[in-house]
């Protein structure tokens, strides 16, 4: 029924979405596993780096590499400062107010945006070096397709050094751990913290500068699905769990694609597949397909 | 681990609560009037302001904003608008018009850009009885059992024979794919007019090789492009919102489809060039005016307006539509020499060869106005125009 050809396009445009979808997902993991809070506006944090960026090109004339170099570092200060406005104030109060606070904190950002840079949708620049497509066999891939996978792999692999091997590293695992036993140990708790959020966000900016490259239409409310797919990602990959956060971004990315492929007719419930894997996962398997167990703090 | 599953199932439905609670905000006026006395005559504006839909709803506004400004007062009153936001959702779009019918308490409602979002408004301003003039809401559906609700462009059977036609005759197509947005009633309804259309002009029940759907604000169309690809399609029909189409054939170009891409009128906003850029060069939609070819007199002080107030920019055709809709409005309230919602909506009833800026409008038993359609190309980065198909009358 579908020939090899057509197979591989697909599998193509599976790896491409979901290292996409890796990308922002690590984030939201990483949030997760330093103060077990979802960053709701994670997702809005990424819509922001597109703006960030589009500015940057449009309006100060920067060539591209410069503008995204800013839109990652602005995210990345974005990030702190949410956490220093939303999240410190409420990190000793339940949790349910910390979550409230990143929903209120995602229509902030939101809102903003739609007031700021108005609501009708702006094409992202394009980066001519990146956008064409390369032909094999009668496959036919965007240069862009290979990039994004190999940006997350890098950055993946950078992370994993940052915090197995290196002493900020060795504090954000203490800290994840158990932050009060680590400030008593002289582990500046608020630093780690934001450098966490700094981390998280720049990470949700490298996501959002290729999700504009490759779908170059922004818009105040972009953020909302891809953060939900990653919020799925990270939960199949075992929210908490870095390597898995990109595990869970391939399969969903992947099985999206498939989904589509093989059944073409249910094409229009895409989204609500992921949802409901996202229900599945919860139900079976709460830890995620790498199944490390989360210590549970009380 | 039960534990942590209730944790993140409690997340995942406040994070559901949180996205839906986005689209119940309520919609702010950006003009609050006086309390509606009788020394102004209230006319309601309702359309997209923000969203998917955005870019047409200001384009439509556009046109309102103008026709204001030529014709400011009616029967010695001062018409004043009343513009609320429906934000590109069905929801919404009925909580702003119950707000411009309830607290706003308007005489006459022009709007929206997209049928989903018109017929949310169809029940509210039917039971309210205030007249509604849609600009560019194609679907038949918007006006169909609702004597309040016109509309001043052509419907979708007819679109969708214009399309078929074009595929056929132009471009000698025999097999077509459709794309198709499944959350919007415009979209799916110009699809099927398109499919039945197509199947009888080939006279073969098998002429369209592949359907795909995709849901709005959807980014990611390469599943849905290559499975069509590999069904080998002369033509793509693909009527849907302006960005969800401006990406689609920008994918559908890098997945190598090289295939002729045509849709409907919805393309026609800045944004979809702007996205689509080279991609979208070359493709051809159906619409329903071109100020290449001025038709009224009202043509000609439209365009003359239009131009003064933008220099070099040419309207589009939903900006001609709104100014329309705002015109067969007053010229109803002063045929009925009364701004009383149920006179108003009588007088529009029979609005007979009226010139508007983008042709006679003659209201049918529907409320429908009977329209030539243009045929535009993307060429050079810019809208130009075609061709023009007679209406059917």
């Amino acid at each position: 029924m579908m020939n090899l050809s057509t197979f591989m396009q697909h599998l193509a445009n599976g790896i491409s979405l979901g290292s996409l979808y890796a990308l922002v997902a690590i984030g939201y993991t990483m949030v997760y596993g330093t103060l077990r809070l979802i960053n709701f506006a994670h997702g809005d944090v990424f819509m922001m780096t597109t703006y960030f960026a589009f500015y940057g090109i449009s309006m100060f004339m920067l060539p591209w590499y410069v503008s995204f170099i800013l839109a990652i570092i602005l995210t990345a200060a974005l990030g702190m400062l949410l956490e220093k406005g939303a999240y410190r104030p409420l990190r000793d109060a339940p949790k349910i107010s910390i979550m409230i606070s990143a929903i209120g904190a995602s229509f902030l950002l939101e809102n903003l945006a739609t007031v700021i840079f108005g609501g009708r949708p702006k094409a992202f620049p394009s980066v001519k070096l990146l956008m064409d497509s390369i032909n094999i066999g009668s496959v036919s891939i965007q240069r862009l397709t290979f990039v994004i996978p190999i940006v997350t792999i890098v950055f993946l692999i950078g992370l994993l050094y940052l915090i197995n091997h290196t002493k900020t590293g060795m504090a954000m695992r203490a800290v994840a751990k158990d932050y009060e036993t680590a400030g008593i140990m002289g582990v500046n708790v608020n630093m780690t913290i934001s450098q966490t959020f700094a981390l998280g966000s720049a990470l949700a900016a490298v996501g959002g500068i290729m999700w504009g490259l490759k779908f170059p239409q922004i818009a105040p409310l972009m953020g909302v699905m891809p953060g939900l797919k990653a919020f799925i990602a990270a939960v199949i990959g075992g929210i908490g769990n870095i390597k898995g956060a990109v595990i869970g971004g391939f399969i969903l990315g992947i099985g999206e694609i498939m989904i589509v492929a093989f059944f073409p007719s249910l094409s229009g419930y895409r989204d609500a597949f992921a949802f409901i894997f996202l229900i599945v996962i919860l139900l079976f398997k709460p830890t995620g397909i790498t199944g490390e167990k989360i210590a549970e703090k009380v | 681990m039960r534990k942590v599953a209730s944790v993140l199932v409690s997340a995942l439905l406040i994070g559901a609560l949180a996205v839906t609670g986005c689209g119940t905000q309520t919609a702010a006026p950006s003009s609050s009037g006086s309390s509606g006395g009788g020394d102004v005559i209230k006319i309601g504006v309702f359309e997209p302001m923000t969203g998917a839909n955005a870019a047409g709803g200001a384009l439509e506004i556009e046109g309102i904003k103008l026709a204001n400004k030529l014709y400011p007062e009616v029967l010695g009153k001062k018409v004043e608008l009343v513009t609320v936001d429906n934000k590109s959702d069905k929801v919404e779009a009925a909580s702003a018009a119950s707000r411009l019918v309830e607290k706003e308490k308007v005489n006459a409602i022009i709007g929206s850009w997209g049928s989903s979002l018109s017929m949310a408004a169809g029940d509210i301003v039917k039971n309210a009885k205030v007249p509604t003039v849609a600009a560019s809401a194609t679907n038949p559906l918007v006006t169909k059992n609702n004597d309040f609700y016109f509309r001043v462009c052509f419907i979708d059977p007819f679109q969708g024979k214009v399309m078929a036609n074009y595929a056929f005759n132009k471009l000698n197509a025999k097999k077509v794919a459709i794309v198709q947005e499944v959350s919007n009633d415009y979209s799916i309804g110009l699809a099927k007019f398109f499919t039945d259309s197509f199947k009888q002009l080939t006279g073969d029940q098998n002429a369209i090789v592949g359907v795909a759907n995709y849901n709005t604000g959807d980014q990611d169309f390469s599943a849905q492009l290559t499975n069509l690809k590999a069904n080998n399609p002369d033509v793509i029909f693909a009527p849907g919102n302006f960005t969800e189409s401006a990406l689609l054939i920008k994918q559908a170009r890098q997945l190598g489809i090289k295939v002729p891409i045509i849709g409907g009128d919805t393309w026609e906003t800045p944004e979809f060039i702007d996205i689509g850029k080279d991609a979208v060069e070359g493709s051809v939609f159906s619409t329903f005016f071109t100020s290449e070819k001025p038709i009224t007199p009202e043509s000609e002080k439209f365009l003359a307006e239009y131009r003064k107030a933008n220099p070099g920019k040419e309207p589009a055709a939903v900006t001609a539509l709104g100014y329309d809709a705002y015109i067969v409005i007053l010229d109803a309230i002063k045929k009925a020499n009364s701004a009383e919602p149920v006179k108003i909506k009588e007088q529009l009833a029979k609005t007979k060869d009226f010139p508007g800026a983008a042709g006679m409008i003659t209201f049918d038993e529907n409320g429908d106005a009977v329209k030539d359609a243009v045929i535009k190309q993307v060429k050079n980065g810019k809208f130009t125009y075609m061709d023009i198909v007679k209406s059917a009358k």
